[in-house]
């Protein structure tokens, strides 16, 4: 029996040298279904999202504070194996960052690098995530050509691929369909709501309308702080705080970290 | 201004037809290639074989370039992807410092400190130990092809680890990410993602740099022993470089016939050879940069 | 427990990476040492201020006067006439050219080329140059052939500085309705010109620190600079002839002047740099 919530953020904060980037976030994302983190942008959406992961360590000056609980273990305490988390998590960027490699290599990577050399292996593995990516058809002729020469759509559902092969617990997205042309934006979003069913999604979004269509959860954060978050319908329906609602209805203006 | 670029795009053609204008004389009744390939130098019997100094730019520049790329690389990647940023803004000063010291000061440095190195400890070591080719050898005054390559491949050292960085750097940070959001260490991520995109890069700066190597003058002349009629065979011997040749004769030129002449030659065998290689290495960059646009 | 691979891998490569960076910032430390240590023994101000007296290479009294002051003469003129050169191309290349136009590719790659050629074949050329138009061994042809080494370097430099530059600064000049001419030497001019001192200095440092170029075109000799038509002294040359005799006093003043000029380097590099900064103290 799966846990209700997959991850549960606890008074979580982030510093990027001294600007605050998070403030004392609470937060619990629940399993198997999609979550939609929303927002004005620069507001620290996506500092949110790299906290599953702790991509954010990357950054030079970070601090951060609280915890994060991934099937219950804190991801932050000391010790903890930041690679197997990653495994993990997969993500997938705004811009598809396809590896300089060819297609099958690509899915292959996750792989290769944590020791699965075995060529029959990887055929199968890498076929069988090209075709949940929903990408298959499209690439199976040309398996070792560079996967730079894919189209823009295409590159995207070959790192949800790459994301996959390494049998994640849960998919990250920072904003995955901005930079796409409306039909593949619509083919990724097909692809996650057919995944929910096995793997816990997170999606950062500005689009609002992608929100309403996909998401089962919704976070607002604004300028750091989450300021509404609850069932999706509940909270597009009735928003509580005026933000939120002024942010919805599209009558949000950003004014110097004012809204109006 | 226009007049200023023309003149620029010219000068370097300029230069090579003032020097060929020059060394005419020599090379008229003796064939180009030949004039490379031989090791024949008694400019009093009017024999200007080049061969040998060639050979001696080549020991030299093999020797600097065998230290200076294994110890440039990793450094590079060490500032590109490991070293915090208040490391980097300690080391970019140090590497700027390197290049702007002058050659005659490495070539000081070498003498009071490599040289010694060599006679004292390095060649006792190894002839002992691997008395064959390329360490056996009769030279025990440390004036060697290994001074002069070790002096050199510090002078290299600096533009190889700027281009290098350069080139790191203009990878896109998202790329690292995407790697290490599959769950790869920061060396796999180095190693199979940032070199892989980073090498015809890297292979750019090791051109720029044995471009340098075979180009420095004074620094190798001090410590490499510039001993005539002596071919290197081992990394022991004395070494006569290209440059070196040029530089020592200055006083003599005059004095026998057409010995100018095929000093100036010499000078454009290697105007001919850097020119080569610097546009290789930056036609490699050019192309590196418009693939990442 | 399983040891994992990778990491062992990572550990180990990061030392590999961690040691080659040692070492090379520890070769520089050593030979600021070196150069430290041994020179500043034999440094007087004897040795600054006076020219070499009677038999100085052999052991006679004197100092490098002649050298200081010929290495900062021709210096200079060599800057002077580089800058001459440099800054229009430059301004040329980034002002009225468009970035991506074909001439400025040509110029920059030619730029790059000439940066690679070997200061030795400068000198050669200079030399040429000399025979054809009559000239002797002298500060005049010196000057030019340095000149002639420092172009590339400096036009390079400033290059860089120019693109640091934020191009919005020249559209809002432009945007206010000024000529070609007025936006470039007000906004950009005042913008660049930290980066554009330091990127001259750079180029002096390397000047007088070259000795093949001038070995040919200047010759040397012990009076002070006086006539552009007579040969002048230069530091690294007195460097290189008092390392060439056998006399022990003399090896160390050959030490000691080396020092001078790693100084003189150090000075214009470090200033070089802080003034880089500068440049981008106003934009983002």
């Amino acid at each position: 029996m799966s846990s209700r919530s997959h991850i549960r953020v606890e008074n979580l904060s982030v510093w990027y040298g001294s600007h605050r980037a998070l403030s004392d976030i609470t937060l619990s994302i629940p399993d198997r279904k999609i979550t939609a983190i929303i927002g004005p942008s620069g507001c620290g959406k996506t500092t949110l999202l790299k906290s599953f992961n702790r991509l954010i360590d990357l950054q030079d000056g970070i601090r951060v504070e609280g915890r994060i609980l991934v099937d219950d273990e804190d991801i932050y305490a000391p010790g903890t194996d930041v690679t197997l988390l990653r495994k993990k998590m997969g993500l997938l960027f705004q811009r598809p960052q396809v590896l300089p490699m060819s297609i099958f290599e690509n899915v292959a990577y996750g792989l290769r690098i944590h020791g699965q050399n075995e060529k029959k292996r990887l055929s199968e593995t890498v076929e069988h995530y090209l075709k949940m990516a929903g990408v298959w058809n499209e690439v199976k002729d040309r398996l070792h050509a560079p996967a730079a020469r894919l189209s823009i759509g295409q590159q995207q559902r070959l790192c949800l691929a790459r994301g996959l092969a390494v049998e994640p617990e849960v998919i990250l997205g920072d904003e995955p369909t901005s930079a796409l042309d409306p039909v593949s934006a619509e083919r990724i979003e097909q692809r996650f709501l057919e995944l929910k069913k096995d793997y816990t999604i997170v999606l950062v979004t500005h689009i609002l309308r992608q929100a309403r269509r996909l998401a089962d959860y919704v976070a607002f954060v604004y300028f750091g702080e989450l300021v509404e978050h609850g069932p999706a319908a509940e909270v597009f329906a009735n928003p509580k705080d005026p933000r939120m609602q002024a942010y919805i209805s599209g009558t949000f203006i950003e004014t110097d970290g004012e809204a109006t | 201004m226009a007049l200023i670029a023309l003149f620029v795009l010219s000068l370097a053609f300029l230069m090579a037809y003032g020097l060929f204008v020059r060394s005419r004389p020599v090379l008229a009744g003796r064939g180009f290639l030949d004039l490379l390939v031989s090791t024949a130098w008694h400019p009093s019997q009017g024999q200007f074989g080049l061969g040998g100094f060639i050979l001696g730019t080549l020991w030299v520049t093999a020797i600097a370039m065998l230290i200076a790329v294994p110890l440039s690389l990793p450094t590079a990647l060490f500032l590109s992807e490991y070293a915090s940023r208040r490391f980097k803004e300690f080391a970019r000063p140090v590497v700027d410092v390197l290049a702007g010291i002058s050659p005659v000061v490495y070539g000081v440095w070498g003498v009071l400190v490599i040289v010694p190195l060599v006679r004292d400890w390095v060649m006792p070591f190894l002839s002992s130990h691997l008395p064959f080719f390329p360490f056996a050898s009769e030279n025990f005054t440390g004036f060697s092809a290994l001074a002069g390559g070790i002096v050199l491949a510090v002078m290299v050292l600096p533009i190889m680890i700027s281009v290098m960085e350069e080139v790191l750097r203009a990878i896109p940070f998202e790329i690292r990410e995407a790697s290490l959001a599959v769950g790869a260490t920061k060396w796999q991520t180095t190693r199979k993602v940032v070199l892989r995109k980073a090498w015809p890069g890297v292979i750019a700066a090791i051109i720029l740099g044995f471009s340098r190597a075979t180009g420095e003058t004074m620094a190798v002349l001090m410590v490499a022993g510039c001993a005539l009629q002596v071919t290197p065979r081992s990394v022991f011997d004395p070494a006569y470089p290209l440059p070196a040749l040029i530089a020592n004769t200055y006083g003599e030129m005059m004095s026998v016939p057409l010995y100018d002449a095929a000093v100036l030659l010499a000078a454009l065998v290697l105007l001919l050879l850097t020119v080569l290689f610097n546009a290789a290495g930056w036609g490699i960059l050019v192309r590196v940069e418009r693939g990442q646009g | 427990m399983r040891v994992q691979k990778r990491l062992v891998e990572e550990w180990f490569f990061r030392v590999v990476m961690l040691g080659a960076t040692g070492l090379v910032m520890g070769t520089l430390g050593l030979i600021l040492a070196t150069v430290f240590v041994k020179g500043f023994r034999a440094l007087s101000l004897e040795m600054l201020f006076r020219t070499p007296q009677g038999g100085y290479y052999i052991g006679g009294g004197g100092g490098i006067a002649n050298a200081i002051a010929g290495s900062l003469v021709l210096g200079v003129g060599a800057t002077a006439l580089a800058l001459l050169v440099s800054l229009p191309l430059v301004f040329y290349l980034n002002v009225y050219l468009r970035r991506k136009s074909r001439l400025a590719f040509l110029v920059r790659f030619a730029l790059d080329v000439l940066w690679g050629i070997p200061s030795i074949v400068y000198g050669a050329f200079g030399f040429t140059l000399m025979v054809a138009f009559g000239l002797r061994a002298s500060l005049l042809a010196g000057t030019v052939t340095v000149a002639l080494l420092i172009v590339p370097i400096m036009a390079r430099s400033m290059d860089e500085v120019f693109k640091m530059v934020p191009p919005e600064l020249a559209e809002a000049s432009y945007a206010v309705g000024s000529t070609r001419w007025e936006t470039s030497v007000k906004v950009v001019l005042r913008q660049a010109f930290p980066g554009l001192l330091a990127a001259v200095l750079i180029a002096f440092g390397r000047g007088i620190g070259d000795a093949a170029s001038v070995l040919f075109t200047a010759s040397f000799t012990d009076s002070l600079p006086y006539s552009l038509f007579k040969p002048v002294a230069t530091l690294p040359l007195a460097i290189f002839f008092q390392l060439g005799t056998p006399f022990p006093e003399v090896q160390e003043r050959g030490y000691a002047s080396a020092l001078v000029l790693t100084l003189i380097v150090l000075a214009v590099s470090i200033l070089a740099r802080w003034l880089t900064r500068r440049v981008t103290r106003h934009s983002r």
